[in-house]
This record gives C-alpha cells, structure tokens and sequence, in this order.
C-alpha cells in the first residue's frame, strides 16, 4: 500500500542529473513518444477514464448545444443587473478571446494590435448610430450598421496584415503593437469634434432594428450569447475545412507549406481578417450595451487581458479561448472587484492548486496543518515582541476575515508591511521554484502563510492593481509550466 | 536658429535615453532572438531606485552628502539593482523557455513587463514623484552662449550616454566576455560546443542591457524631474521603436534609432504638433519597417532550412 504514493516523491527527492521530473512523459516528438501514441489515445483508469471516455462519444456539435442551453440558463439564475453585466463582459472576453485564436492560435502570428479591430467595430458602431457624424446624427439599423462595420473591420485586417507578407514573428509583431497603439493615439488626437477625443462618443443607439431594440442587459446577455455560439460554429466549421489546415501548416513552417503549394500569404491575410471580424463584431455590442465609447477602452491593458484568457484556455482550441475568457472575466473583472467576495477567489484558487499539485494526500494535509499552525506561532511570536505589529485587523471583511483575524499578522499601518511582504513574498516564489523534494515543501508552509498575510494586509485593500499583477503572473507562469493551457493540445516539435 | 538648437538639444537628450534602452532591447534579441518587453519597465523602477536614493540622503533640499557622491550612488545602484532584476529575471521567466516555441517568451515578456509595472504600482502608488533636480543641481551651470543655454543636466545625460555607449561598444568588442556575447548571438548551440558557458552569457547580457535602463531611468528622472510608474511603457516603446528602425540586434543602430527616435520627435514636437509626435514615430517606424524590414544597420538573418 504504501509503495503507491511514495513514488512520485522519491522521484522528485532524487533527481539524476540528466532526467527532469517530468521525464515519465516522454518529450515531445521523440521516438518513445510517437511509439506511446497508442496509449495515449485509449482511456486511462478509473474515474477519469470513464469520463474522459463518456466524453469521447459526445461529438463537437451536441457539446455546442449542451454548452449553449447552460449559457442561456445563467440569466434564469441571476436577477441582479451587476451579475449579468459580468456575464456579458465574461462573453465579450470569450468572444475576444476567439477572435485572437484564429491569428495567434491557428496562424502562429503573433497580433499586438488586435484590441484596435475591437476598439474600430466599437467606434465604427458608435459613429453609425449616434449624432457624432452630422447635426442630424446618423441612426442606422444594427442590422445594417454591423454588417457595414465587419465588412469595413475585414479590409482593415487585411490592411493591417499585409507587413505580415515580408514579416514574421517579432517583427510583425512590433508593427502590429503599434498599430494598436496608433489606433488609442488616432482616437485620442485626430478630429475630436467627430472622434470625440479623450471624451469618446456617447449616447450610442442600442442595438435596434426591425422596429424593436434592445436595452436591458438580459438581452445584451441572450445577444452576445447567440453571437457567440453562432462565431464558435463557424470557426469550427473554419478550423476543419482547408483553410483551417492550412493556417496550421503555416504556423508550424511556412516554408515547407509554401512548398507544399499553400498560398501563405492569402493564408496569413485570412487570418488577420477573420480575427478583425470577431473582434469588430464584440466591439460593435460592446459600444451599443455600454452607450459609450472611450479611447482608454481599447488600450494594452485589455488587450494583455485577452492574451491571458487565450493562453489560460490554450491557443489553438475553440473551446479553450472560451472557457479561458469566462474564467479571466469572471474570476478577475466579477468576483475580484468585491472585496467579500474576492477573498473566496484567492483562497480557492490556493486550495485548488495545493489539492491538484500536492500528492499524496499525508503531504497535502500536512503542509496546511503546518501552515496553520506555522501561523498561530508566528502570530503568537510577532505579538509577543511587539503587539503593535498585530494590532490591524484583516482589510477584507465576511466570515473569512473573522475565521484569520488572530491567525495573521497585519500591523496597524498595514500598508508599508505590506509592501515589504510583497517583495518577500515574491523573493519566497523564486526560492520555491529552486528547491526540489522536501525543502520545496518546507518552504510552502512560509510562503501560503506570508501569502495569506499579504493578501489581507495589502492586496485586498487595491483590487484593481491585484488583478493586473494577477494577469501578468498567469502569464508568465501558464507560459512556464503549462504553454497549451487549460485545453490546448501540446505542440509537436519535430525532431 | 535659437529655437532649432534649444529642439536640437531636447531630441538628443530624450534620443540618447531612448538609445540606452534600445541598446538593452538589442542585446537581448541578439544573444535570445526574444524581445524584452520588461526593458521600459526596467527603466522605470531604474529612476525610482534613484528617487528613493535622493530621499534616503535627506530629500533634495537638505542633502547630507556631496551632489557628485550622490550621482554616484544613484547611478551605481540603479545600474547594479536593475540589472540584478534583469538577471532574475531571465532566469525564472526566459531560462525554462528557452527551446520553446517563439511565441512562448514573447508572451511570458508581455506578463513580465505588466507584473513588473502593476507591482510598482502595488509598492510605489499612482501619484507622480518629483527629483527636484534644481534644488540641487543649479540650472545656471552649464553652456550660456548669447541666447543659447543648455543645462547641465542635458549637458551630463547627453555625455554620460555616449561614454557608456562607447564603454559596451568595447565590451561587446574587445573583452572575453563580448566575444563570448557575439559567439553565442551566432549560434548558441556551436557556442555551447565550444565550452562557452551561455547560461553565464545570457545572464551578463540580461544585466548589461537591464543595468542600462536602470542608469536611463535615473538620467530621465534628473532631466525630466518627474517618475511615474506608467513612464515604462511608453519609454520601452520609444526605445523597441529605436531599436527596430536601428536594426534590431545591431549596437551601433539602436543608437542610431535612438537618436534618430528623439530628435524626430522633439522636432515633430517643436515644429508641428505635440499631438502629433507619437504617430508621427510610429509612422516612422512603419515606414523604416516596409522599406528595409531589417532596420537601417540590420543585416537579413540566413534562414535555415
């Protein structure tokens, strides 16, 4: 019984020099890997096998279906205004999210600028349906203004894509960034009396047509979720056919799909296009459900956003894009903003991680055990030292709070402290990726305490500038330890 | 005449800075073919190590040691504290990627570049802080020539720049560790070969081009008087634009882009609009890019096959 759980950790403490941890996998694309593709294509054991295995049988289009009918059922639950406006910013994220997909996920081509599609479909939108144009103001239908907008939004990509013709990589990359850039400095600057300037426009029609409109966020909500269901068919439908082939091929070596008669370039310049279209099509329900647009709407911020739903999701996969939009938006813009709230987030998020990577369970449970009373120590020691050094209370509030009040330690003057346990948090991370084996798990027990202690002390208090640093350090760390994200599919490098 | 030197003067001071930042940028593409986009940000927290030094000696009214001990001090921890980040940095973030994908870092210096200007966010506040420069440095040195007087500040940026662009030009040139920079830009995997150790290669890159930015970042706080958390993200572009229309990789063109960069903006400027200068570079850039994809001193990379 007991050599069961005891392997992986032998394996970790005693790392030979030339073998990772990873090493049961095989890397990718080496002959041992091609000969477990067998293996790896029947189900596993147990539980998860079986569902993995029930899984399997659902095709692509019913799972569409299931997906949609519980999408349409979120507003049955919900009858508060501020829960659905989360709900429609998680879909405009996941709309987004797709939009990217196509050039980054299936093309490989890196597009920095790809918030300004967003941003033109928004402004296009705006300028087509309120006064901003003439004194009269221009009052198109949605139903003639959107498609006059994705139309418009399809030839800006291809405008925006053709340097990706003599470019590539980095470099398409720079020029796109300032695309995106032009595009904020283009809205800030130029022509303020139709543009708006740093103002924006307001007052925007709702989406209105066929003599009804649309106005409450239940139906922004039903909207978005219809377009978004209807983008992800399509895009299915796209990732399938040949075009969808060939933006693989392309992204895996142009030069060898150039030999294999592909036209790269129309490849790649379908690609921008395509991805400005879903973007421009979130823009223009984003401009009539807010009724106003501004210049900072559409800056890198957002943009970073959007990379961060796709790489959480995994670049390549529809389902991906969308499930990584949903959890971003939901987690970031919905529950982080509360501060009774947020806090259900942070320590989820720790528990979860700490239940998926610690194993075996005796590990698990004795790191939280000893992070527990690691604390009530350190709490016990700090006070008895200097009591003004415990004397603040948690800076979030809700039963949480209450449960960690004498359990952390934050001074009065919790900001400084918190500063400082930021810093030393961050020196902690670094240090636990270095060690391996039993000193990584030692270390744990400080680093979720000072974590907890950080969190209530400082990071609670500025919600907004928390969920940046989050943003950034999903990045970073999906990049290191997870590139295809939640669904992706692992890259085949070949040898 | 008066106002075209006064513009001349400003383009280069802004251009030189712009040009130590791209320099980073350049390094760093060279030897990891990875664009840093942590370099603006590295710049930035640069110019804040020097406010809290100021601070840290008294403020800028009451200093409790001498103003060139005090330069010293700024520029050297500014220089050794950044480019520690910057080889952290690499080490955490870039290292483990290294045979990714090329897609993988850039996105990882992407989550870089906005943890690093959230967290200063988080440490330092929104509010914009103030060197003071005159309070201790007084304006009225410098070169007074009939109407024309620059400060010695500018006067110190522009030169300070220019020896340390001629100290990595002789680094990159002439020691065991530039050859070293060079063979491992060539071909990392023959450098490896040839017992180069390219981890320690790397990291001394990361902290030349990162101790750079930071000693930019002082030089910007003192010319400028202003530090804020957002100044990284616009510098680092300015610079990666310097950088490219120099030709990414190439030392000499990012001081050229550099220079280029900032006098074509303190001119668009003085001459035509202020609204106008950042798509006025961003022009340039594009322009650069459509007629020689390599930038103005690049040299086309062999493609392998």
């Amino acid at each position: 019984v007991s050599v069961e759980p005891e392997k992986p950790s032998a394996n970790e403490e005693s790392p030979e020099p030339f073998v990772t941890v990873e090493s049961q996998d095989p890397s990718i694309g080496v002959d041992e890997w091609v000969a477990r593709s067998t293996q790896r294509r029947e189900h596993g054991p147990g539980l998860r096998g079986t569902v993995q295995q029930l899984s399997g049988r659902v095709g692509w289009w019913p799972r569409l279906a299931i997906a949609a009918l519980a999408g349409a059922a979120v507003p049955l639950l919900t009858v508060n205004d501020f829960q659905l406006q989360i709900g429609i910013n998680a879909l405009l994220l996941a709309m987004l999210a797709l939009g990217l997909n196509i050039s980054v996920g299936w093309a490989g081509l890196l597009d920095l600028g790809y918030i300004a599609f967003y941003g033109f479909g928004a402004y296009g939108f705006a300028l087509l349906s309120s006064d901003q144009l003439s004194t009269s103001g221009v009052h198109l239908a949605a139903a003639v203004s959107i498609p006059i907008v994705l139309v418009a939004a399809a030839c800006l990509g291809l405008l925006v894509g053709l340097p990706s013709r003599r470019l590539s990589g980095d470099y398409l990359a720079i020029i796109t960034l300032f695309f995106g850039e032009a595009f904020v400095e283009f809205t800030n600057n130029v022509a303020p009396s139709k543009l708006g300037g740093p103002n924006g426009i307001t007052a925007i029609d709702p989406v209105h047509g066929f003599g009804a409109q649309i106005t409450t966020n239940r139906g922004y909500f039903y909207l978005l979720l219809i377009l978004l269901v209807a983008t992800m068919a399509v895009l299915h439908l796209l990732d399938t056919s040949r075009t969808g082939r060939a933006w693989r091929a392309v992204r895996e070596d142009s030069l060898a799909a150039g030999m294999m008669t592909i036209p790269v370039n129309r490849v790649k310049l379908m690609a921008f296009s395509f991805g400005a279209v879903v973007a421009a099509l979130a823009g223009t329900v984003f401009a009539a459900q807010q009724i106003n647009v501004f210049p900072t709407d559409f800056d890198t911020p957002f943009l970073i956003l959007i990379y961060a739903a796709l790489i959480l999701g995994g670049a390549g996969s529809i389902g991906g894009a969308v499930l990584g939009g949903l959890i971003i938006s939901v987690t970031l813009d919905g529950f982080l903003r509360s501060p009774a709230e947020s806090g259900y987030i942070f320590y989820g998020l720790i528990l979860l991680t700490l239940v998926v990577k610690l194993r075996p369970w005796r590990r698990l449970g004795a790191v939280l055990a000893g992070t527990v009373a690691f604390g009530f120590a350190m709490n016990w020691i700090v006070g008895a030292i200097s009591p003004a050094a415990v004397a603040g209370g948690p800076q979030s509030s809700g039963w949480i709070a209450d449960v960690v009040r004498d359990w952390v330690i934050v001074p009065a003057n919790p900001t400084t402290a918190g500063n400082v346990g930021f810093v030393a948090l961050i020196c902690l991370l670094i240090a636990l990726v270095q060690v391996k084996g039993r000193w990584r798990t030692l270390l744990l027990v400080p680093t979720l305490y000072l974590a907890v202690c950080v969190w209530e002390a400082r990071l609670v208090a500025e919600p907004s500038i928390t969920r940046q640093i989050l943003i950034g350090a999903i990045l970073i760390v999906m990049m290191n330890a997870r590139p295809q994200g939640l669904l992706g599919s692992r890259r085949v490098e070949v040898v | 005449m008066r106002f075209f030197v006064q513009e001349l003067v400003n383009g280069l001071t802004t251009g030189s800075l712009y040009a130590l930042i791209a320099l980073g940028y350049s390094m760093v593409y060279g030897v990891l073919k990875l664009l840093n986009f942590a370099q603006g940000d590295l710049y930035m927290l640069g110019a804040f190590v020097g406010y809290f030094v100021i601070q840290w000696f008294g403020g800028p009214m009451a200093l409790t040691i001498p103003v060139p001990l005090l330069l010293l001090f700024m520029f050297l921890l500014a220089g050794g504290g950044v480019g520690a980040l910057g080889v952290v940095i690499e080490r955490f973030a870039y290292r483990p990627l290294r045979d990714a994908p090329r897609i993988a870092p850039l996105i990882t210096a992407l989550g870089v570049s906005f943890f690093l200007e959230n967290s200063a966010q988080l440490l330092f506040g929104a509010q914009t802080r103030v060197y003071n420069t005159p309070d201790f440095i007084s304006l009225s040195n410098g070169i007074h020539i009939g109407p024309l007087d620059i400060d010695i500040v500018r006067i110190m940026v522009i030169v300070l720049s220019v020896v340390l662009m001629i100290g990595l030009t002789l680094i990159v040139n002439r020691t065991r560790l530039g050859r070293q920079m060079r063979a491992v830009a060539a071909d990392r995997e023959a450098a490896e070969m040839l017992g180069i150790n390219v981890d320690y290669t790397i990291a001394m890159t990361f902290f030349l081009g990162s101790a750079l930015a930071g000693v930019a970042g002082v030089m910007a706080g003192l010319a400028f008087n202003q530090v804020t958390t957002l100044m990284g993200f616009v510098a680092g572009l300015k610079a990666f634009t310097a950088a490219v229309v120099g030709g990414i990789g190439s030392i000499p063109g990012a001081m050229l882009g550099g220079l280029l960069i900032g006098l074509a903006e303190s001119f668009a400027t003085g001459y035509i609009s202020s609204t106008y200068t950042n798509l006025i570079v961003f022009g340039i850039l594009i322009a650069v890019m459509l007629v020689r994809p390599t930038g103005l001193l690049g040299r086309a990379p062999l493609q392998k096959v």
